[in-house]
């Protein structure tokens, strides 16, 4: 699960992490409010689950009532790489001296929590320059590694102590929140040398959830995703008009990769799982007939083991229950597949033996309608 | 480092055939676990026993001793390989119990295990000098003598191409392509689509690269992480020579999104499928953008390698 700025730095400041004063709101009434008890001026940053929001122009800053009320609509109404506005924060501005850099990051190839650490922060991390970077295993950071670091990028005095705090706390919350990510960037020191974290990302293992109840408050899924997870698939969904449906997440990817350099657009991510049978394609069928912008659905399941006849049936009953009313590209491979051609022949279902000539099928058929 | 080769195929016999090592499988009561306990019966696997907390003395199919404990089965069976089908929650318990019974080559099958829990195994492996595939795998498998794994018997023929894939369903699809084109495969191992492998990319490449007779390999990768990248150095490094081609799933997934796998996600520039790309083009693999063209691209450079 991937916290915006503000469920991240709440989570901060339960954890002893200073942040800069602020309020977050879904609607101008309540942030009007909000803004008479933050006082001018301060800024307000959208909360998108995606970053490079400052260059998109998701943080400006606010000093009167006039300027707040052209800017908080525009904000709210704003898509960030297609990721509609979640929330404003609303926050106090802080004087400072410098950005700094800090996180804890799970290195997937060596297996184990690396703190990175720069003196140059407020850029995105591929950008920053001098990071010191440190193995700390399953994430525990002890104040003699985390001194070590302060020292190394260059910190000085009170700061120090300021430093070895905010990493130790941060490395409380990535192990006790099972964090693959916990970042602070930029962290602002200010005049009295102290810290304080301006912005905050954390990106927790969603394989964890089960033991972190706490957390799903958090959960920022649409009604669609959360039906999916339930039935044990996995949507993404996307801005185009073809639904891509299909068993394994590297096949799903695969397909529609292929569907976007033949001109296609995906109008999502669906893995039904290892298996596929009449009820699991019947319910993928039923989640994308709720998807809107859908114009048809392209389908690619690897059946090893599965008989292509039940979920040719599955197709046959989701006609026949007005269920969808779509033309569907299907490559099912796997046995029986005569019997299946046979079973869908009259109905808007086309089979095909490869995938690359169902995607032909379905973005000629899709362009033609327009 | 474990052989994985003697692991899955143990020793010759007087009459030049590998024995058929002894295979534990974990959870083989459950609904998964025993459908794919009697596929891999089928295929030949030796299961030599099941182990049910509570099921102990009871038998699979009529033939398969199950026991209580991973213990219990060890002892019984002198078994070191183990193939895992518990949910993801339990995964941590039963890994543990497998070994420190002595288990030296655990298949991990489940998905959606906590990462923190995989990295406890792992480091629990280190130290018993065993061998994790997984988790997430579809499993591991030397075509025509031995399959442990959940994978289809059907696309795969015994041959002299290694194919390893992050994939379960890539890995069907695309060993499905290489033997239709008439490259049967020596090995395959599924390195899960977790971010956290038992099995990195790097070593499976290490367990099968000194194998004389392997004559190429396939890749199969897909966005996330970096170990494409790592594995694509190590084979310039080594300026290993067989031919190899990859492929790569994800090429056109937005970012910051989780496709489907725990470990399929670009954060930044970091896990994406351009930096994938580039780094083996640099290490002179060919990149397939389609499952279909592997073994195109496969025969090129097998052709190559002749003149």
């Amino acid at each position: 699960m991937r916290l915006l700025e503000y469920q991240a730095k709440e989570l901060f400041a339960q954890y002893g992490i200073k942040t800069p004063k602020g309020i977050s709101s879904k609607n101008i009434e309540q942030a009007r409010n909000d803004a008479k008890q933050l006082g001018y001026p301060f800024v307000i940053k959208v909360q998108v689950p995606v970053g490079g929001r400052g260059k998109a122009g998701g943080i400006q800053k606010c000093h009167n009532d006039d300027e707040f009320e052209i800017k908080y609509p525009q904000l709210l109404d704003m898509s960030i790489k297609g990721e509609k506005t979640r929330a404003i924060l609303l926050e106090k501005m802080a004087e400072y001296e410098k950005e700094l850099y800090l996180s804890l990051f799970l290195n997937r190839s060596k297996r184990c929590y690396t703190v990175i650490a720069s003196s140059e922060g407020g850029v995105e991390i591929e950008s920053v320059k001098n990071q010191v970077i440190r193995e700390v295993g399953l994430g525990d950071v002890d104040a003699q590694t985390a001194e070590e670091i302060a020292k190394q990028i260059g910190l000085q005095g009170k700061t120090i102590p300021d430093f070895v705090d905010m990493l130790q706390r941060l490395a409380k919350i990535t192990v006790e929140k099972e964090a693959e990510l916990a970042e602070i960037n930029p962290v602002a020191l200010l005049k009295d040398g102290s810290l304080l974290a301006l912005d905050g990302k954390v990106v927790t293992d969603d394989n964890a959830n089960f033991r972190h109840p706490e957390m799903d408050k958090y959960q920022e899924k649409t009604e669609l995703e959360e039906r999916a997870e339930k039935s044990g698939f996995t949507l993404v969904e996307l801005d185009g008009n073809i639904a891509v449906v299909g068993n394994g997440a590297g096949l799903v990817m695969s397909t529609l990769d292929m569907l976007a350099d033949n001109g296609g657009k995906p109008a999502c991510f669906l893995d039904v799982g290892g298996g596929a049978t009449t009820e699991s394609v019947y319910e993928a069928l039923t989640l994308v007939s709720k998807m809107k912008k859908v114009k048809a659905i392209l389908v690619n399941l690897y059946g090893g083991i599965v008989k292509t006849t039940t979920v040719a049936a599955a197709f046959i009953k989701a006609y026949d229950d007005k269920l969808i009313d779509l033309p569907v590209y299907a490559r099912l491979m796997g046995s029986e597949s005569e019997k299946s051609k046979e079973m869908l022949k009259n109905t808007r279902t086309k089979m095909f033996d490869s995938v690359e000539d169902a995607i032909n099928g379905v973005v000629m058929e899709v362009n033609k309608r327009g | 480092m474990a052989d994985i080769y003697e692991l899955l195929r143990g020793q010759k016999d007087s009459s030049g055939n590998y024995q058929k090592v002894p295979v534990i499988v974990q959870g083989i009561t459950g609904t998964f676990g025993s459908l794919h306990a009697k596929q891999m019966l089928d295929y030949g696997t030796n299961i030599a026993a099941g182990v049910t907390p509570g099921k102990g003395g009871q038998k699979f199919e009529g033939k398969v001793p199950i026991y209580n404990t991973v213990k219990d089965a060890v002892d019984a069976t002198n078994s070191k390989v183990s193939i895992v089908f518990v949910p993801a929650k339990f995964f941590l318990g039963a890994a543990t119990e497998a070994l420190e019974a002595g288990i030296k080559l655990l298949v991990a099958i489940p998905e959606h295990v906590p990462i923190r829990d995989t990295m406890q195994v792992i480091e629990l492996a280190k130290k018993k000098d065993a061998i994790i595939i997984g988790p997430n795998t579809p499993g591991v498998m030397i075509p025509g003598l031995v399959k442990i794994g959940i994978m289809p018997a059907s696309p795969f023929k015994p041959g002299n191409i290694v194919v390893l894939s992050k994939s379960g369903t890539l890995l069907y699809e695309i060993s499905n392509t290489l033997t239709k084109a008439g490259f049967g495969q020596s090995i395959t191992i599924g390195i899960g689509g977790d971010p956290v492998n038992g099995t990195r990319l790097i070593d499976a490449f290490d367990m099968v690269k000194d194998d004389p007779t392997i004559e190429g390999m396939v890749i199969v990768g897909e966005i996330g992480g970096d170990a494409e990248e790592i594995v694509a150095q190590h084979i310039m490094d080594i300026k290993f020579k067989k031919p190899i081609v990859a492929y790569i799933a994800g090429r056109r997934a937005p970012k910051e999104k989780r496709m489907g796998h725990a470990g399929a996600i670009v954060m930044g520039n970091y896990g994406s499928a351009e930096s994938k790309i580039s780094m083996f083009n640099m290490a002179n693999i060919p990149v397939a953008k389609r499952p279909n063209e592997v073994a195109i691209l496969l025969a090129g450079k097998l052709e190559k390698t002749k003149d």
